[in-house]
């Protein structure tokens, strides 16, 4: 799908398709007449004709901020040699509005996310692709401000954004700017993560407060007049889990509990895995700020996403050290053991309230905050 | 959270806990009617009936203000919005409601009609000054606590001439559901010994409303707020009322509620609305002058009168029991339909929508007990972890003493 970045061959060949490669040719290769209007100018339906406009915006935009050794190749696909061991992949499209949220912004998103899964296997996230679907009239400054935003994460979490597309739809048909990014990762040998493997008697653990991002969403939401001093907890947990692993190389289970929150993805693991959970109220760490917002809009901070913490599942008798390591490094400060694997016929996640009362934590039913990642 | 936490603390509902077992007569039951879905949802978050003796049981009412709504008032909203292609604002939970043919505002804003949720009657406002082009109407439901700032709105709409705003009214009175409840028991209607009556309801009505039910019914009524401890507290209020062999009003939720309420928010209503003659209340029938329509002097924005739709017979799905589970008559368990076809992602019935519902709440929290059967008997409590910490039952301030308004002796 990806075209060519050669002008000459991109014309007329994929027109149509108003599809571009960043995987760029060199730049010395190009001229164009006047530099793109990075300040003033607008997404328009050239820049995904396959045309020169769509050229030099690869050129003054994407290439600016994402260049790397594979992605300068300047061909339809990046080619590299897999480094041994067992590969990863993950995909993720990332849309979200407000574009640019406190504490992050769809670029920075479209990054984290995909490390977050690749690494959520225990995997040593290596590469991405990006795959662009901008609305015509979006600013360059904004998509600028977002593709420099998903560099800076790359170059962050130490992976390289390999390959890419850039299509363009018309108004009214996207909103604003919609990001694919899939990863690539390599996992090391003797770290066996998955959620079928939680077993009764194995610990819980959270690497943080919980609800962050979906509460920072919402405050910045149009139609909530509505201040919080919450930033989202966007952030890549590569670098949290290599200490985990090497720590604790025993842990069954990781994931991120993003859309659905803390409830949903541990219903999803207790139902992968056959088992229940018995989870303590009290032992959830929530921000106050969080909790507040929550009640006010009738929300479940349990229920609310995040896009940077993650949960763990290990032998009970590992919990301790597992939670040592996680507490020592600055992304998993607040981290915290908040219950046990148990068994369960019916895979119910159940959890003794503060009120001293118990209940089942279900699944999300429906949509608790409309497009929040 | 401070004003919070005080009305959740596990130490003190132990200490109430083990009050209300002392207390409670084991030679009998309790039926307790909590009316509000508030209450409800309170009951099964926090897990409040584990800390009830067996023989206290919560009865759940009709006080969710989604599921009592017909199904054709949903269709109607529905014909406005497809039929008249108004822009439909309304509240998110009503959005998954089934109306007639398997159809609900979801699947009809999939299908193209513009329908957007709004977390206040100011959004609709703005929404109808952003768009003089579209005609806007606002899906009004609720009890008297919705009803004043749907008042407000109306008001604004008329200083402002905003010709393209309409409301679409369905609010509802809650005394005349309590006195159809309690005037059915004994005939295959619900016994109840008390109930614990409408908190915020009663921030506007007050508490003077419900004084009718200890004097025509003889039950006793306990003005009870949403936070657990409030639940629990006031279920003591009503067990020592009842062991009393008494019943009046009385108000466990004084820090907000008195007996008059707010007469500013009534006058608002009593110029903006005006009494129907009868209204259809899901699984109650059609009471008469149990709901609001828009007065005469803003008749103008009426959506009824403005945008004609045929009337919808509004039929149940088959097997459907959210008609007796919303009298509470029946457990949300005693239904055919609950956790087969009917659950939160694929609701038949209204019950199974909004969080405050019985089937929902009842579904999310609380479907791996038994039906029947809390684990407590007698004076025991009814959860290990409760029955072994002591603690005094000396509950926060703003709560600990209680008022009452009337009293009317059975």
């Amino acid at each position: 799908m990806a075209a060519p970045l050669n002008p000459s061959l991109t014309e007329g060949q994929c027109a149509e398709r108003s599809s571009a490669s960043v995987s760029a040719s060199a730049p010395a290769a190009r001229r164009f007449a006047g530099r793109l209007d990075l300040k003033r100018g607008a997404i328009d339906m050239s820049h995904g004709s396959g045309g020169r406009a769509m050229a030099q915006l690869i050129d003054e935009l994407f290439r600016v901020h994402l260049d790397n050794p594979l992605l300068a190749q300047g061909n339809d696909q990046a080619l590299f040699r897999p480094p041994p061991g067992r590969l990863v992949t993950s995909t993720d499209g990332h849309v979200i509005s407000p574009l640019f949220f406190p504490g992050g912004d769809i670029g920075a998103l479209a990054v984290h996310g995909t490390v977050n899964d690749v690494a959520m296997a225990g995997a040593r996230p290596l590469y991405l692709t990006a795959s662009f679907i901008l609305e015509e009239g979006l600013p360059l400054a904004d998509l600028e401000r977002i593709v420099s935003s998903m560099g800076a994460a790359a170059h962050a979490a130490g992976v390289q954004v390999i390959a890419g597309d850039t299509k363009v739809v018309e108004r009214g048909k996207g909103d604003g700017c919609f990001i694919s990014t899939t990863g690539i990762g390599v996992v090391p040998d003797g770290i066996q993560i998955s959620g079928d493997l939680a077993r009764p008697g194995d610990a819980i653990l959270v690497s943080g407060s919980m609800g962050d991002h979906g509460v920072a969403i919402l405050s910045k939401r149009e139609n909530l007049g509505f201040e919080t001093e919450i930033v989202s907890d966007c952030q890549a947990l590569n670098d949290l889990v290599a200490v985990m692993i090497t720590a604790v190389p025993s842990i069954h289970c990781l994931r991120d509990p993003t859309r659905g929150g803390l409830a949903t993805t541990l219903n999803e693991l207790a139902l992968q895995s056959q088992v229940g959970m018995q989870i303590q109220e009290p032992l959830i760490p929530v921000r106050p700020e969080v909790s507040a917002a929550c009640e006010l809009l009738g929300l479940d901070p349990l229920y609310v996403a995040n896009e940077g913490k993650l949960i763990a599942i290990c032998p009970g008798d590992q919990a301790e050290a597992l939670l040592a390591v996680m507490r020592a490094h600055p992304k998993g400060r607040d981290a915290a053991i908040i219950g046990q694997v148990v068994e369960d016929a019916h895979h119910f996640v159940q959890m003794e309230t503060a009120f001293g009362g118990s209940r089942i934590v279900d699944w999300l039913a429906g949509e608790q905050l409309p497009r929040i990642c | 959270m401070k004003y919070i936490d005080e009305f959740r603390d596990g130490e003190l509902a132990r200490g109430l806990a083990r009050t209300i077992a002392a207390e409670a007569d084991p030679d009998r039951t309790y039926r307790l009617m909590e009316f509000c879905g508030g209450h409800t949802h309170a009951i099964y978050r926090y897990g409040v009936q584990d800390l009830m003796p067996a023989n206290v049981r919560f009865v759940h009412g009709p006080g969710c203000p989604v599921c009592v709504l017909p199904m054709a008032r949903i269709d109607q909203a529905i014909a406005m919005a497809v039929e008249h292609g108004v822009t439909l604002c309304t509240y998110g939970d009503l959005m998954r409601v089934p109306a007639s043919e398997r159809n609900s505002l979801l699947k009809a804003k999939a299908g193209g009609a513009d329908i957007r949720m709004i977390y206040s009657t100011q959004d609709a406002l703005a929404i109808a000054r952003q768009a003089p082009e579209r005609q806007v109407v606002l899906f009004a439901i609720g009890f008297e606590t919705t009803t004043p700032p749907t008042a407000v709105a109306l008001k604004v709409a008329r200083a402002e001439r905003l010709k393209n705003f309409a409301v679409f009214c369905n609010h509802v009175l809650t005394p005349p559901a309590l006195a159809t409840i309690l005037a059915s028991g004994g005939e295959g209607g619900v016994q109840l010994d008390g109930i614990l009556g409408p908190s915020h309801v009663s921030i506007v009505i007050g508490s003077r409303p419900y004084e009718f039910v200890p004097q025509t019914f003889g039950k006793p009524v306990v003005i009870a707020g949403f936070e657990p401890l409030d639940v629990m507290q006031s279920a003591l209020m009503l067990i020592r009322q009842i062991n009393a062999g008494q019943s009046s009003v009385e108000n466990q939720y004084i820090r907000a509620v008195n007996r008059d309420g707010n007469p500013k928010a009534q006058a608002l209503m009593t110029e903006v609305f005006s009494p129907r003659e009868t209204f259809e209340w899901r699984g109650l029938g059609f009471l008469p002058a149990s709901a609001l329509r828009i007065a005469d002097a803003y008749t103008e924005f009426d959506a009824e009168q403005r945008f004609a739709v045929a009337p919808s017979s509004g039929r149940e799905i088959k097997g459907c029991e959210c008609p007796s589970v919303l009298r509470g008559v029946m457990e949300p368990t005693d239904c055919k339909l609950f956790g087969t076809v009917c659950t939160p992602e694929n609701p038949m019935g209204a019950c199974m929508v909004s969080s405050e519902g019985a089937c929902a709440a009842y579904w999310s929290y609380g479907r791996f007990r038994a039906p029947a059967s809390p684990s407590a008997v007698g004076a025991d409590v009814g959860s290990g972890v409760a029955a072994t910490l002591a603690a005094p039952a000396n509950l926060p301030a703003a709560s600990a003493p209680t008022r009452r308004n009337s009293a009317v002796s059975a």
